[in-house]
């Protein structure tokens, strides 16, 4: 048993084996691979007993549940027109020149991804970001800088 | 003289919640749906929809299993009040949740939380484990869990979130059968919104009477809303309903506002001429409580721009009304800035938009219009040159 296949089967024995299980599955696998890789949709659609396209049909709807590599920190800044006025444009433009990757790009070292997403729901503290699961309202170009060069020492 | 806008706090003060729960276990369910139902109360998250006839309705089918949805798949772009209800006083939705369950009859409650707001699991799941305790004490058989969402804008509308939960794509079901006949899992099932399962709580408290003195005929009681945009107090303010759209201005405008967007993306643009006429509420404009105030330096293209990349991006795609409809809107947009097509083009999109209001099959493809035609018909120019 490969180790995708391992913690897809852990997932499958705590969450169970029914279709109401697909959704936390699969986000429990992206929340440890970061994607989900084609190895990783089999694994849950033989767990499952689900066709391999269903998994991927459902998968491939949810922005969140991508099934293109990643980096382990995924940046979302929030594009979504409140944030687009408060000035999400520089923020973006300021992670691009930290990281030296283009907005939708992984970093080569596969540590950091750059995204925009739609409204998160912090429309009067713009522009926002969320990196993975944390939020950072409130990001100047200042700001977004300090808090990715603490991303950047961290291992 | 001009009427103040009236701050109301019953969603954010603290309760006893358990104090409640007890009395009202003690009513008849029917006695607790008539006061919901007299009290006005309509479902917060935008429809408005009478939420005791809801409750009423999921009531009266008879089924071995039933269950009780928290909708906070709170994704309306300019809305963010209920992250902030989870947030400040998560007990009293877990307790509206409850409260539900004892009327229709459901021993299972869920919180389809939306992915975004996933750093409040932790504490969630820990008042939710205090709440269980509570519920013990209680002697009431009632038990809540969280589903996760994955960014899907859609998933907010009942069918596809319960599609979601299932663990399918979040496309919309069709209705009928509504989801009081057949909901999750083909059982009858109440979704009802963050806000408005605290509402139904502190009308469980108070009495039908408080909360219908408050608001107009057809908007009864308060609402909180989301302000955002060019105000200089952005954030969360419970308000009395039936206010005029210049009293809101007035209060929470920069001095400069040309418009506002009520009702988020899927909402209607307010021009500054209509402010005076324009009554925020069921019979006005209805919102789910998002207000983006837009000042004059801001081009209404780009708003409309924004909204309608918004919408493409967040289709489901199922039905060739919406997926289509959004994609041309934005095409159509595009193309009459750059001249690629003549003005009148608009007229032609109008109809497009007219069509889609129509023919879509949920009300994500259905609202489409509305900030389309408000913001085309109050800011052409800006839409042409």
């Amino acid at each position: 048993m490969t180790r995708i296949e391992e913690l897809v089967k852990e997932q499958a024995e705590k969450h169970g084996r029914k279709r109401t299980s697909l959704m936390p599955i699969l986000q429990a696998v992206v929340s440890s691979e970061h994607y989900l890789s084609e190895e990783a949709m089999l694994a849950v659609a033989k767990e499952l007993d689900l066709s391999t396209a269903d998994v991927y049909g459902t998968a491939s709807f949810y922005t969140f549940l991508d099934t293109v590599p990643r980096g382990k920190f995924i940046i979302r800044v929030c594009k979504t027109i409140t944030c687009h006025m408060k000035g999400k444009d520089e923020v973006i433009r300021t992670i691009e020149d930290i990281l030296k990757i283009k907005l939708g790009d992984t970093t080569t070292d596969g540590k950091f991804s750059l995204l925009q997403a739609n409204c998160l729901g912090w429309c009067h503290k713009g522009p926002v970001m969320l990196i993975n699961d944390e939020v950072y309202p409130e990001v100047s170009p200042e700001k977004v800088s300090e808090i990715i060069n603490q991303y950047l020492k961290k291992g | 003289m001009e009427k103040q806008i009236k701050k109301v706090d019953l969603i954010f003060g603290k309760v006893d919640y358990a104090d409640i729960l007890a009395k009202s276990l003690k009513r008849t369910r029917d006695e607790i749906i008539l006061d919901v139902i007299d009290s006005g109360l309509r479902g917060r998250g935008g429809a408005g929809f009478p939420t005791g006839l809801k409750w009423k309705f999921a009531k009266n089918e008879e089924a071995d299993q039933k269950y009780v949805i928290c909708n906070a798949d709170e994704g309306e772009p300019g809305t963010f009040k209920d992250r902030e209800i989870l947030t400040q006083v998560p007990e009293k939705v877990l307790a509206g949740m409850a409260l539900c369950g004892y009327c229709i009859g459901a021993s299972e409650g869920y919180i389809y939380l939306r992915g975004e707001y996933n750093f409040l699991l932790p504490s969630l799941y820990k008042q939710i484990d205090a709440f269980h305790k509570k519920l013990k004490e209680l002697k009431f058989d009632f038990n809540i869990k969280i589903c996760s969402g994955s960014g899907a804008y859609v998933c907010g509308e009942e069918t596809a979130l319960m599609e979601s939960m299932e663990g399918r794509r979040g496309e919309p079901r069709n209705k009928p059968p509504f989801p009081t006949q057949q909901g999750y899992l083909g059982k009858p099932t109440s979704v009802n919104n963050v806000e408005t399962l605290v509402f139904a709580l502190m009308i469980g408290q108070e009495g039908p009477t408080k909360f219908k003195e408050l608001g107009t005929f057809d908007s009864r009681g308060s609402k909180v809303f989301s302000v955002s945009g060019d105000t200089p107090t952005p954030g969360i303010y419970e308000l009395e309903l039936g206010m005029t759209l210049e009293q809101f201005v007035n209060e929470f405008g920069d001095g400069d506002t040309k418009a506002v967007q009520v009702g988020g993306a899927s909402g209607f643009c307010v021009a500054r001429k209509d402010f005076k006429s324009t009554l925020i509420g069921f019979e006005g404009i209805p919102t789910g409580g998002s207000m983006m105030l837009f000042n004059s330096s801001r081009s209404m293209f780009n708003i409309l721009n924004d909204y309608l990349e918004f919408f493409e991006e967040e289709s489901c795609g199922q039905c060739t009304p919406c997926r289509v409809g959004c994609q041309q809107l934005l095409k159509g947009i595009e193309a009459v800035k750059k001249g690629v097509k003549p003005p009148p083009y608009l007229e032609e999109l109008q109809k497009l938009s007219d069509t889609m209001r129509i023919a879509s099959k949920c009300g994500l493809g259905q609202s489409v219009p509305n900030p389309f035609n408000s913001i085309i018909k109050n800011f052409r120019e800006e839409i042409i040159y």
